[in-house]
Order: C-alpha cells, then sequence, then structure tokens
C-alpha cells in the first residue's frame, strides 16, 4: 500500500519530534571550533547576506570566489534594499546590500535596537537613459530635459519629443522606467526631478529590466532608464544617450567605465553600498570576508558590469574598516553627483 | 416528419455542431498556449540541461552555474511539508466526515476550511513569517518554510479526505458495523483504505502546488545565493545531526528560477528556461503519480 497506517503515525511521530528539536534551544555543538558566539542570531560560521537586487550580483561574485578560496559559507538574499534593512536592524543578517543610503528611519531603528554598522561604498552602478537605435535625432539630453520629461508636472503634458526640443519629431514619446519599489527608481527622480519618487505616472513601469529592455527595443520612439549592466547586455538593441549636466562644464558625457570611474557622468553614477553589522565585524570570518571583499571587489564587479570606485576609495574604505568607523556619510537621503571620495571624507554621523 | 418539424431539428443539429466546434476552439486556444510556453521553455533551455547543471551551485558564471542547492532546498522544504500537513490534514479530514457531530459549528469550520484554500499564498507567508519564523523563533529555515506550506496545503488534503471518504457507499459502513466493528476499526480497516487513492491523490496534488510556490517562500527569508547544503540527516553520529537541516538556510526552484530570469544576459535565461523545465518535470511526474495510484486502488476496489 501507498500509506499504510503505520508509515501515517511514523510520521506524526517524526514530525513532532521534529518540531521538539526545532523549538528547543541550541544545544548542539556542532559550531566552529573557534566557537564564535553567534550574535545575530541563524546559523553558525554562516556569513548572512540580505538587501538590494541590484547589489546581488556583485554579492554573488564575491561571496562565490570567497568560498571557493577559504571554505567559509556565505548566504545571499533579495529582498531589496528595504527588506534587507528590515533584516539588519533585526540583527538576523551580518550585511545589508543597499542601493541607496540607509534613510532616516532605517537609522533610528536601528539605534534602537542597539545595531551600530558600517558604511561602505563598493561599487558604482550608472543609471543609463536609453533610446531605440533607430531614434537618429537625437544623441545627447541634458538634465533638465530629462526633468521636462520625467517630472510630476510633465503627467499628460509633455507626450511629443517636439515638446522637448522643435527639432525632435512631432511623435509620442514612450516612456520606459524603474517600478516604484526600486532602488533605481529613487534615485532616477531624486537625480532628475531633484526629489526622490517624485515622478509622473503615466510610463511604463517595471521592476523586471528585461521588460524595460525589450520595451526600447520595440518601439522607435521610445526613451527609458535602466542599469547600465542592462544596457552592456544589449548593446545592439539599444542606443546609449549622453548626459549633459548644466551643474558642471563637461559637457554630454556617454555611461563607460572610464566616465564613472573619472567622476564625469554625473549626476546618474549611484554609488552602491554595503552595510555591515558591527557586531558581526568582530567575528573572525566576517572580518575576513570584508577584508577579501574590499580588496577583490573592484575587478568582479567589473566582471558582472559593474563599476568600480577609484582606487584612493577603496583605500579610504579600508581606513574606515580598520578605524571601526560606525554611522552614515548622509543625512539619511541620497545625494547626487558627489565624487565618492567627498562621501568619505564626512565624518559619518 | 413534416417540415416544420425537420426544420426545427436541423437548427438544433446545427447549434450542436457550432457548440462543439467553439468547445473545440476553447480547448485548442488552452493547449497551444501550453504547448507554446512548453516548446518556447525547451528551445531556450533544452540545451543547458545536463549533469553539471543538475549538480552545482549557483555562481556569477552562467555556464558554471547550477541548481543543486535550489533543487536539494525544495525537496528538504516539501519533505517538511508532507510530513506535517498529510497526517494532520487526513486526520482532519477523517473527524470532520467520520466523527464530528453535523451542527452549526461543523459547518462554520467547514466553510472556513473552504476559502482557506481560496486565500492568496503570499498571506500564508507572512502568518509563517509572524508565527514559526519570530514567534517560535525558528529562523529563516528549511523548518519553517516547510511548515508554511504545510499550512497553505493543509485544506486542500483535508478537502481530498473529505471528498475520498464521501464517495465510500454507506453499505459498507453498515456492514462493518453490523459485524460488531467499532467506529475506529470501521475507520482503519474500512474507509481510510478504500479512500487511499483518493487521499493520495490529493496528497500529491497538495504538494505538487507547494513545490510551485515562490511568494510565501520570498517572504520567509529563503536567499538566492547558497554554495552548501544542509547538514546531511545520515551523518554520524547518528542521532545528533539527524534534525540539523531543519534550521538551515535554503534556496528553492522557483525563486532561483526568478532570479535568473532578472538577469540582463541570455545565458542567464536560459539557465532560467532550464531549471523551469526540471520544475515543470517534477510536477508533471508527481502528478503522473498521482494517475498511477488513483488507478491501482481503483481497480482493487469492487463493491
Amino acid at each position: 500500500m501507498f500509506l499504510s497506517w503505520r508509515g501515517l503515525v511514523a510520521g506524526s511521530a517524526m514530525c513532532g519530534l521534529a518540531l521538539l528539536v526545532g523549538c528547543s534551544p541550541k544545544t548542539a555543538p556542532s559550531g566552529s571550533a573557534g566557537g564564535a558566539a553567534s550574535a545575530s542570531g541563524g546559523a553558525a560560521g554562516v556569513i548572512q547576506i540580505d538587501g538590494s537586487s541590484t547589489v546581488f550580483p556583485v554579492a554573488e561574485a564575491v561571496a562565490e570566489e570567497f568560498e571557493t578560496e577559504t571554505k567559509n559559507r556565505v548566504t545571499v538574499g533579495r529582498s531589496g534594499t528595504g527588506g534587507g534593512f528590515k533584516k539588519f536592524i533585526r540583527g538576523e543578517v551580518d550585511i545589508c546590500n543597499a542601493s541607496r543610503p540607509i534613510l532616516t528611519d532605517e537609522m533610528k531603528g536601528a539605534k534602537e535596537a542597539g545595531i551600530e554598522f558600517l558604511e561602505l561604498p563598493i561599487c558604482f552602478d550608472a543609471l543609463t537613459v536609453a533610446v531605440n537605435p533607430q531614434a537618429t535625432w537625437l544623441d545627447s539630453i541634458t538634465v533638465e530635459e530629462l526633468k521636462k520629461i520625467w517630472e510630476l508636472a510633465a503627467q499628460e503634458k509633455i507626450t511629443k519629443w517636439n515638446q522637448i526640443r522643435p527639432e525632435w519629431p512631432d511623435e509620442k514619446i514612450a516612456l520606459f522606467g524603474a517600478g516604484s519599489d526600486s532602488g533605481t527608481f529613487d534615485y532616477f527622480t531624486e537625480a532628475v526631478c531633484g526629489k526622490a519618487k517624485s515622478s509622473r505616472g503615466d510610463f511604463t513601469a517595471s521592476e523586471d529590466d528585461n521588460t524595460l529592455v525589450q520595451g526600447i527595443e520595440g518601439d522607435k520612439f521610445a526613451l527609458g532608464y535602466i542599469p547600465f549592466a542592462y544596457y552592456d547586455a544589449n548593446k545592439a538593441k539599444l542606443k546609449a544617450l549622453k548626459i549633459d549636466w548644466e551643474k558642471d562644464t563637461l559637457g554630454p558625457i556617454a555611461p563607460s567605465a572610464e566616465a564613472v570611474v573619472g567622476g564625469q557622468y554625473n549626476p546618474l553614477s549611484r554609488p552602491l553600498f554595503i552595510y555591515v553589522n558591527k557586531k558581526s565585524l568582530e567575528k573572525p570570518e566576517v572580518k575576513t570576508f570584508i577584508d577579501y571583499y574590499l580588496t577583490n571587489v573592484a575587478k568582479l564587479a567589473a566582471e558582472v558590469k559593474y563599476l568600480p570606485l577609484p582606487a584612493k576609495a577603496y583605500d579610504m574604505v579600508k581606513d574606515r574598516v580598520a578605524k571601526v568607523k560606525t554611522g552614515s556619510g548622509f543625512s539619511g537621503a541620497p545625494e547626487v553627483g558627489l565624487p565618492v571620495e567627498d562621501i568619505l571624507k564626512r565624518e559619518p554621523k | 416528419m413534416d417540415q416544420q418539424t425537420a426544420k426545427i431539428v436541423a437548427r438544433r443539429k446545427r447549434e450542436d455542431r457550432l457548440f462543439k466546434l467553439l468547445g473545440i476552439g476553447c480547448t485548442l486556444i488552452a493547449l497551444a498556449t501550453l504547448a507554446v510556453l512548453l516548446g518556447n521553455l525547451l528551445y531556450t533551455g533544452f540545451s543547458r540541461l545536463d549533469w553539471q547543471f543538475l549538480t552545482s551551485f549557483p555562481s556569477r558564471k552562467a555556464e558554471s552555474a547550477g541548481i543543486l542547492a535550489a533543487s536539494v532546498g525544495t525537496l528538504a522544504v516539501i519533505a517538511v511539508t508532507a510530513l506535517t500537513a498529510v497526517p494532520l490534514g487526513i486526520a482532519a479530514g477523517v473527524y470532520m466526515e467520520e466523527y464530528a457531530r453535523k451542527g452549526r459549528i461543523n459547518t462554520i469550520i467547514e466553510v472556513n476550511i473552504a476559502n482557506l484554500a481560496g486565500v492568496p499564498s503570499v498571506i500564508y507567508g507572512l502568518l509563517g513569517l509572524g508565527l514559526f519564523v519570530y514567534y517560535f523563533h525558528l529562523g529563516h529555515s528549511i523548518l519553517s518554510a516547510g511548515l508554511t506550506l504545510g499550512l497553505l496545503v493543509l485544506p486542500i488534503v483535508i478537502v481530498a479526505t473529505r471528498e475520498a471518504l464521501r464517495t465510500i457507499p454507506v453499505h459498507i459502513r453498515e456492514a462493518a458495523y453490523a459485524l460488531g466493528a467499532t467506529k475506529w476499526q470501521v475507520v482503519r480497516h474500512h474507509l481510510v483504505r478504500y479512500a487511499l487513492g483518493g487521499i493520495s491523490t490529493g496528497v500529491i496534488i497538495a504538494l505538487s502546488r507547494a513545490i510551485g510556490e515562490t511568494a510565501p517562500l520570498i517572504v520567509i527569508g529563503a536567499v538566492t545565493f547558497i554554495r552548501f547544503l544542509p547538514t546531511s540527516p545520515f551523518e554520524a553520529p547518528f542521532p545528533h545531526h539527524a534534525f540539523d537541516w531543519l534550521q538551515s538556510p535554503f534556496a528553492v526552484l522557483p525563486n532561483q528560477m526568478f532570479d535568473w530570469t532578472s538577469r540582463p544576459t541570455e545565458d542567464f535565461h536560459r539557465n532560467a528556461a532550464a531549471s523551469g523545465i526540471v520544475l515543470i518535470a517534477v510536477t508533471l511526474t508527481l502528478n503522473a503519480v498521482a494517475i498511477f495510484v488513483r488507478y491501482r486502488a481503483r481497480r482493487n476496489i469492487k463493491w
């Protein structure tokens, strides 16, 4: 018989037992030989990371190499920057991946929970404004023009290309952008419209950047913004616009590794961060991991199509770790167009 | 047959044919969609499906990535789900059908169970997060995930058990009672035994639903990148590590697939398609087992 009574009874007994084992306090001496106290809960000896899905590929690359070299164990989740910070504040993860600086509320939460953290910029993402390759009428766009297209007031008013520049076609602009839950959306609106989350609502929004790529690819009159990695993987199908920022005198700059690392692609270069729990950093395996991270992330980030920080910046980040400087260099809101060295020079509050 | 009648008959026949065509059309739409989906999946992913893919951990390099951690995670979670939901569900079903007095309370419970089957799965995820992860401190573990999915499929198992018990003719029960059997003996030797085909079908369908769930497991805290397996329950010395795996962090197949579809490059999309094929293969196999079990159970019963 497929299921006998004996099987059923045995099964129930098993679950009862399993539940008991699960609920009882952990006494198994299965931890690492050093017996490091598991301050942040969870499985002993496992470095736990969660947070932004944008930072995920970088974390994955570093974790993979680190594991192969040191035999330590790492897990990486992708519950989004906000979700990651929630777990971080609860002390459930050692490291939080973030595609934006920690917000005021989250800082408050961490303080209340008695969690001190280190804010470490690890690489850049360059938000890329892309159009269809058949859009021959433009190669560059100013931030002012982008604002005119994307700001809240543009909703249902700015609908045609020639409303931006008269020589552009009298055709409807098909707009594609990030969904409102993503850090990409927050950063783009902050950089372009001047206020995070302040954007028109009548555009095709998706959390899945591949959808945006397909949309722009399929419409001659499309315009959208996507993370650099998605542009890089689809170079043949998309045309990236040069960005002309009125606040600097560099003129139109195309998104590229050199421009981003050199600090010229502004304001759409955004730094990505990891936040490390100070208590976790006292664990030897986490310390080793962070050291490994900062030494190798430049190479590994480039491999997964993110852009490294300038070499000097990594020295500053390492210094921050060595001196265990906690706190955030931001005032709870992202700031755009700042060289990462300037951010690092600030005393974290 | 006068002309009038002939006309009516002809019209009715025409209507019949029309409806038949409509029916065939609808069926074809459903089948074609499925065929296109499957075809696309196979076309994109089949070449990626090899031993290396099945036995590798996730990696930033699409060609060396695989689904080992995710499939072991799925298996472990489903094992917990089966071990909890099946005995509980069957027992609850038997109680409600055979023991409970039919009354208002019973009706309320019945309605509630039927409604529970329709609650969106992410709600179960939130329940599991609050109850198992935080209240019982089971952590973001295989145990929490399995128990949550167990709750999710419990109504399905209960309903299947009751339906199966209801198909047993009343004279079987009466005959057994007439021979002096106690209620427990009737349930044990007759009802559950005869209903087993229907029950196992329900159980298997419930489990194949659980395998495909993504939302509740994201809430519970399934990770995406993990390059180690839970401690084997058979690791020596015997009993000490037998339950360690329950507390392990885990990844599951649907989440792994979702992660790969969201990557920028084509080669990861192929990985996603390949894991889709594995997932479909597992589900179809389970369904085939369900059909086989039902067939065998029916064959042995004659009344």
